[in-house]
């Protein structure tokens, strides 16, 4: 190994030099950095290298195999997109914040062992919040902070699982763990949280629409995938995923449908994409890993792209909302051209990426006879055309005019997305390139005559759905509105269960007040003064003897006297005895 | 400022995308019969099963969502 450096230390050591940098200098710095690490995976055969001793572990920075490989490649190549498509910002924070966020995800790609991949797995958590709190608007921070919860409570689950890992196997080593036990179900939930996996996921479409224009584009690719990839490794072949991947893919769609934010009706439609993977490492056999694996490559690639196309519009108009926007074809129309190549992709049409890589998870479903999983897999196929390859050109660019009169998005950032949208194309007319370098030998040919046109009627005929609600107006009308999701159980429901606490313990101390400070009381008192006939009474009361008697009884007692002449003196004459018994024995004995 | 693009400001020329768009269906729909099919389930057989199926999913998946909507819409200043 000629190289002393690991690609993620390029990336984390390269940002802090960022700030000091200016003018063109600058941009050309932070252009070489992902460059210069790609240059680094491809001089670097598969073995493990960067080793450091720490007590009794030793630490393994880059773990290089055919898998880490894949992740490393698209990582390096969305992160030279991403800093293309922001090299005009002028907020060094982002630009420090992106690259420390790449290089925790080449971090985690490259780790050998689980202490490694903690480490940077909380790296990925903290840049990536930096990225929101940069938007600097209340309700980013807001999110913001509430992403940083999350992902702490994620981040410890995995932690908890791996020490207890290391407790029980006597090894760090980062490698397949499979769903046995305390520590890999925590390690499971640690990394399903980041994957998005429901009901962990509503930090996603929480976070990633109050991100800055430039940090969605680099949060859509990084975290999720980077923890497709940990799962990849650990839980291949997994049943609970393929149910979990399936439930993944449909149920965001529905949501997809009814938002109006176009970046948040793109963040479902990126949890829907994610569950096919997760369907693909569940399933677990060469042909549905190498379908995952693929497929986060393209997805990385068109949904980078489609975050590029609303950031610009967001860039340009300020608005993001399906209801403020429409017409902008007029005077974006490269952007809506883009956008249009990343919608074709992600839908999966045959010559856009999505259809070479998605229909190798569908079909390794169909060879294991997973008819359910078949059956959702191409509802969510249907679905995904409709909510993201249709409605959020047709909304943005398309629909009513709005009025909004705008020009296209600076050239950098049409540069980055024309590279991403030519990189869709590419793949999908020459899949081969990327089938060499999956995992496992690929004996796939996605374009048969049977296959493309069943993938175009599944998708053409959603369309015409599509087309026919809207001409007849039964389509749901883009609203200004949210909508819940799991998110309310920690944004409204702990402080309705706050609320209801503090309410059950307002109720106890009001018994207790009146139990102790005020019945209590008032009946001792009475007793005291009247002891004979308030015992009386209560007796007769409690032995049921009836009004009558009890004014019977009243009449023919006279009442008790109230003075404290009879009770007092035999008190003052104990006490005088008590106090000479004190005295005898303490000063005579 | 450039000439901005108006193809779909003119109702013939929405026609006329619509128009091509109902005949790439039945283009579709034809075609169909024309395919060597290798089927891993039964009914992939079966004639247009994907156009159904990808018809039927849209469908339904926007009465869903509709009927979802009744449920989990709130006002934009909810969480504030």
């Amino acid at each position: 190994m000629t190289n002393l450096i690991p690609p993620s230390a390029i990336l984390i050591i390269g940002a802090l030099f960022v700030p000091f940098i200016r003018g063109r200098l600058k941009s050309a710095y932070m252009l070489l950095l992902p460059s210069f690490v790609f240059m680094t995976l491809l001089n670097m055969p598969e073995g493990k290298y960067w080793i450091v001793k720490v007590l009794d572990y030793s630490l393994v920075f880059g773990r290089v195999d055919r898998l880490s490989m894949v992740f490393g490649y698209i990582f390096t190549i969305i992160t030279f997109i991403g800093v293309l498509f922001a090299l005009k910002v002028k907020d060094d924070l982002q630009h420090v914040a992106a690259l420390l966020y790449a290089g925790g995800a080449l971090g985690v790609t490259f780790a050998g062992d689980f202490l490694t991949l903690y480490l940077f797995w909380e790296l990925l958590a903290i840049a990536s919040t930096f990225l929101i709190l940069a938007r600097r608007t209340k309700a980013s921070q807001a999110a913001a902070i509430r992403y940083i919860l999350v992902h702490i409570f994620g981040g410890l689950c995995l932690l908890a699982g791996i020490v207890f890992y290391i407790q029980q196997t006597g090894t760090a080593e980062f490698e397949y763990i499979g769903l046995s036990g305390t520590a890999s179900y925590l390690i499971f939930i640690g990394i399903a949280l980041n994957a998005a996996i429901p009901p962990l996921h509503p930090w996603l479409q929480d976070a990633y629409p109050e991100a800055t224009v430039t940090g969605a584009v680099f949060m859509s690719a990084l975290t999720t995938k980077s923890a497709v990839y940990v799962m990849a490794r650990t839980f291949p072949g997994t049943e609970l995923l393929i149910w979990m991947g399936a439930l993944m893919t449909a149920f965001p769609i529905f949501y997809a449908v009814l938002e109006n934010d176009i970046r948040r009706v793109l963040s479902y439609s990126l949890i829907n994409q994610v569950g096919f993977m997760m369907c693909g490492i569940g399933i677990g056999t060469h042909l549905a890993i190498n379908g995952a694996v693929s497929h986060a490559f393209c997805h990385i690639l068109y949904k980078a792209l489609l975050f590029m196309a609303a950031g610009s519009v967001l860039h340009m108009t300020g608005k993001i909302r399906c209801t403020d926007l429409g017409g902008l074809y007029k005077t974006m129309p490269l952007t809506c051209l883009f956008c249009m190549i990343g919608a074709a992709s992600i839908s999966a049409f045959p010559l856009f990426s999505g259809f070479v890589s998605k229909s190798m998870i569908v079909s390794a479903s169909a060879h294991e006879k997973l008819t359910i999983i078949w059956l959702i897999l191409q509802f969510a196929s249907a679905g995904v055309f409709h909510h993201a390859g249709i409605k959020v050109p047709f909304f943005t660019f398309f629909a009513e005019d709005s009025g909004i009169r705008t020009k296209e998005p600076p050239l950098n950032m049409l540069l980055a997305m024309g590279i991403a949208a030519f990189l869709c194309v590419a793949i999908a007319i020459f899949p081969r390139p990327l089938y060499d370098i999956l995992p496992y030998p690929v004996d796939y040919v996605p374009y048969t005559a049977a296959h493309v046109v069943g993938q175009l009627q599944l998708l053409m005929f959603g369309a015409l759905a599509f087309c026919l609600l809207i001409l007849s107006g039964y389509y749901p009308a883009e609203m200004r509105a949210i909508n819940l999701d799991t998110d309310w159980f920690y944004r409204k429901g702990l402080s309705q269960i706050m609320a209801g606490i503090t309410g059950l313990c307002t109720w106890v101390a009001h018994i207790c007040e009146k139990i102790f400070v005020r019945i209590l009381p008032e009946r001792l008192a009475e007793l005291s003064k009247k002891p004979v006939s308030t015992l009386a009474v209560s007796y007769m009361k409690l032995s049921g003897k009836g009004r009558l008697a009890l004014e019977e009884f009243r009449k023919q007692t006279r009442p008790e006297t109230v003075s404290l002449g009879p009770m007092g003196l035999p008190v003052f004459v104990s006490l005088i005895f008590l106090i000479s018994l004190f005295v005898v024995f303490v000063f005579l004995s | 400022m450039k000439k901005e693009l108006k193809i779909f400001d003119k109702p013939r020329n929405v026609k006329r995308f619509l128009g091509g768009f109902y005949v790439s269906l039945v283009i579709l729909l034809i075609t169909d019969f024309f395919i060597h099919k290798h089927a891993e389930f039964t009914w992939e057989g079966i004639p247009e099963f994907y156009a159904t199926y990808g018809f039927v999913s849209c469908v339904l998946l926007i009465f869903i969502a509709k009927g979802l909507r009744l449920f989990v819409k709130r006002d934009e200043d909810y969480y504030d």
